[in-house]
C-alpha cells in the first residue's frame, strides 16, 4: 500500500484514462490545422469534429452548439463578459439597469467575473444556500426581476458535490424571461445531463475533471441565443472563439466523454458505495465530525467532512505523508485570511469551519484504498486532537 | 515514498512529524506563566506554558497546545525547544524571525503562525511577571492608533503586512487606513516597508 499514492482528489483533476492516452498517441502524428482545405488540415478538421459529435450526442445538443474553448473558466468568463458588451450582434438589445443573479456557492471564476460586471454597473445578487448546500428556490422567485438577464447556479458543487435541482430553476428563470447557465464542469460524466431535458441556454464543461486531458473546455449555446465571443480574431468554431483549436485536447476530450458513457452508470454506483463505507468509518470511528453537503443530491465520489479541534492543511499534510491525496477548504491551505467561501456559506459552525477535508473519489479508487484511508484518518485526528487547544 | 519539493523545509517537516513537548494537561501542569495567541475563528490558536527557575530567571520547561496548520505546530514545537533553558530577558526578546531561521524558513504566507509563537511566548512572560510581583518588566507594547479617522492602529499594519500587504493601496483595502483625511499617509507607508523589512527581508 505504502509504495502506490492513494489520489482521493478527483475532484481537482483525474488521470487520464487509459483509453484517452491510446487515443491521443495514435493522434499524436495529426499536426494539421483544422482550418486548412488540404488533406492535413481535413484530416484535423474530422477528428475534431468527431469530438464535437461525441459531446453534443452525450448531453443531447447538436454539434454545432458545442464551442470548444481552453478551460471551463474561459466559458463561465464568455458566458458572463458578453452580458456587457454593447456589440451590434449581442446584448445591447436589453434596455435599461441589467442585473444577473448566481449563487454563493460558485467556483471562483463565476464569482470573480461577477465582481468584474458589478464594476462594469451591473447589479449581482446572490442565493444563498442552505446548510446541505442547496439552494432556495422562493429567494430565487423574489430576486427574479424584469431586469434579471441571466442566472448562473452551477449544476454540482466541486467542494461539497451538492447537485441543484436545474430543471425547475430553470424553468422559474425562463418564466421570468431570463437566461439561464448551469456550471456543469463537476457534473458532466458523473450524472445524467441533457440540456433539452434541463433546457439550459448555457452550459459549461471540461475534460480534465472526466480523464480527458486538462487545458480543453466547451461551452454549450443554446441555437439562436445571442452570443458574443471573448476572443476575437479568426473564424474558428463559428466565428465563435478564435484561435486555432487544440486539436489533440480536443481528440482527448471526445474518447473522454466516450468512455463516460459506457462506464458512468456503473462507476456511480461503486463511488456511491465507496462513498458510504468511507462516511460510515468515519463515523463510526471518529468522534465530532461533520459531514457537509446534500446526504442524498450529491455527486458519487465526492465526501466532504469536517473534523473539529483540527486544521485542514495540517491533516492534508499528515496524509499526504502517509501517501493519500485529499484536499481541504482550509484558509491555511488557500493561502488566504479565511476558510473557502462554499464551506462557510453552508453556514457551518466557526469551531469546523477549518477542518474540512474534500475526498473526491475516482475510477481506480479501491475498497483496500478506503480502508486504508479510514485507518490513517483514524490515528491523524487522533494526533491533531492531542495537541490541539480545543481539547 | 518519493516527498519531492514537499511543502516546508526539512525541518519544519520533522517538527509537524515528530512534535516536541506537547502540553498533555493543563490542569495538572504546574505552570509559572500561561500565555495564549490567536483564535479558533482565525484557524490558529496556541497555548504555551512555561515553568521558570526564580532563581537564575531562566526557562526550565515550556509546554505547548496548538490548533493550526503545518507550520504553526512545527513552529510551536520549535519555539518550545528554543526557550528551555534559556534566559527569561532573552526568551522574552525572541522574534518571529528567530523562530523561523531555526526552522530553516517558512513561506511568505506562513510567517504569521510563527508570529503567534512568539506572542504567546511574551504573553505567557508577561504573565510570570504579573503574578511574581515583576509588573514593571511587562514592556508588551500596547497598541497606536496611526489613522484616526479609521481607527487604524500600528498592529493593524503589522497583520496587514503578515497577510499579504506589500503597497500602500492593498494596505488601504485591507484596514481602510488614510481613506477619509490622508494625513497619516507617510507615516503609515514608513510603518509597513519597516515591518516589511522586519518579517520578510532575509
Amino acid at each position: 500500500m505504502k509504495n502506490k499514492r492513494i489520489y482521493l482528489d478527483h475532484n481537482a483533476t483525474t488521470p487520464l484514462h487509459p483509453e484517452v492516452i491510446k487515443a491521443l498517441i495514435d493522434s499524436m502524428k495529426i499536426y494539421g490545422n483544422p482550418s486548412s482545405m488540404h488533406e492535413e488540415g481535413r484530416l484535423a478538421r474530422k477528428a475534431v469534429e468527431n469530438s464535437r459529435e461525441i459531446i453534443a450526442n452525450f448531453i443531447g445538443a447538436n454539434s454545432n452548439e458545442i464551442i470548444f474553448m481552453g478551460s471551463g473558466s474561459e466559458a463561465n468568463n464568455t458566458v458572463l463578459s458578453m452580458l456587457t458588451c454593447t456589440g451590434r450582434k449581442c446584448f445591447n438589445i436589453y434596455k435599461g439597469p441589467l442585473e444577473i443573479i448566481t449563487t454563493t456557492i460558485e467556483h471562483p471564476c463565476i464569482l470573480e467575473s461577477s465582481k468584474c460586471l458589478t464594476d462594469k454597473g451591473l447589479q449581482v445578487k446572490y442565493l444563498d444556500v442552505d446548510k446541505q448546500g442547496k439552494i432556495d428556490i422562493e429567494q430565487l422567485k423574489e430576486k427574479l426581476t424584469s431586469s434579471t438577464i441571466l442566472v448562473s447556479v452551477m449544476m454540482a458543487n466541486n467542494e461539497i458535490g451538492t447537485i441543484q435541482d436545474i430543471k425547475s430553476i430553470s424553468k422559474i428563470v425562463h418564466d421570468n424571461g431570463s437566461l439561464f447557465h448551469t456550471d456543469a464542469v463537476q457534473a458532466i460524466g458523473k450524472i445524467p445531463v441533457n440540456v433539452r431535458d434541463l433546457d439550459v441556454d448555457f452550459l459549461t464543461l471540461s475534460a480534465h475533471k472526466i480523464y480527458g486531458p486538462k487545458g480543453v473546455g466547451a461551452l454549450f449555446v443554446k441555437n439562436g441565443e445571442n452570443f458574443c465571443p471573448l476572443i476575437y480574431g479568426g473564424h474558428q468554431e463559428g466565428g465563435r472563439r478564435a484561435g486555432t483549436e487544440n486539436t489533440l485536447g480536443i481528440i482527448g476530450f471526445g474518447k473522454a466523454i466516450e468512455m463516460r458513457e459506457k462506464e458512468m452508470a456503473d462507476e456511480a454506483k461503486r463511488l456511491l458505495n465507496l462513498k458510504s463505507i468511507l462516511r460510515e468509518g468515519i463515523k463510526k470511528n471518529i468522534k465530532d465530525v461533520n459531514f457537509i453537503g446534500h446526504p442524498v443530491d450529491s455527486i458519487p465520489g465526492t465526501l466532504n467532512v469536517s473534523f473539529w479541534g483540527c486544521e485542514g492543511e495540517a491533516i492534508l499534510l499528515y496524509l499526504d505523508l502517509e501517501g493519500i491525496d485529499v484536499s481541504t477548504g482550509s484558509a491555511c491551505a488557500s493561502g488566504s485570511l479565511d476558510p473557502s467561501h462554499v464551506i462557510l456559506a453552508t453556514g457551518i459552525d466557526v469551531e469546523y469551519s477549518h477542518g474540512s477535508i474534500r475526498f473526491s473519489l475516482g475510477r481506480d479508487t479501491t475498497k483496500e484504498e478506503i480502508d486504508y484511508t479510514i485507518e490513517v484518518l483514524i490515528r491523524t485526528i487522533e494526533k491533531l486532537r492531542k495537541m490541539s487547544t480545543f481539547c | 515514498m518519493a516527498d519531492l519539493n514537499w511543502t516546508y523545509t526539512e525541518n519544519v517537516k520533522d517538527h509537524f512529524m515528530n512534535p516536541r513537548n506537547i502540553l498533555d494537561n493543563l490542569e495538572t501542569y504546574e505552570y509559572d506563566g500561561k500565555g495564549l495567541a490567536g483564535n479558533k475563528k482565525c484557524g490558529d490558536e496556541m497555548l504555551l506554558v512555561i515553568k521558570i527557575d526564580k532563581e537564575k530567571q531562566i526557562i526550565t520547561d515550556c509546554k505547548w497546545k496548538t490548533f493550526g496548520c503545518a507550520s504553526a505546530i512545527a513552529s510551536t514545537s520549535k519555539l518550545s525547544e528554543m526557550v528551555i533553558g534559556m534566559k527569561i530577558e532573552d526568551a522574552y526578546k525572541l522574534t518571529p524571525k528567530d523562530i523561523t531561521a531555526e526552522l530553516g524558513g517558512l513561506p511568505d504566507n506562513k510567517i504569521h503562525c510563527s508570529v503567534l509563537g512568539d506572542k504567546a511566548l511574551r504573553t505567557a512572560i508577561d504573565d510570570f511577571y504579573k503574578t511574581h510581583g515583576m509588573k514593571e518588566k511587562v514592556t508588551t507594547e500596547e497598541a497606536v492608533v496611526v489613522c484616526n479617522c479609521m481607527h487604524v492602529t500600528d498592529h493593524d499594519i503589522e497583520e496587514a503586512v503578515l497577510e499579504g500587504a506589500r503597497n500602500y493601496q492593498t494596505l488601504q483595502e485591507m484596514t481602510k487606513i488614510g481613506t477619509v483625511c490622508g494625513e497619516c499617509k507617510d507615516e503609515s507607508i514608513a510603518l509597513m516597508n519597516q515591518y516589511i523589512k522586519q518579517y520578510f527581508k532575509k
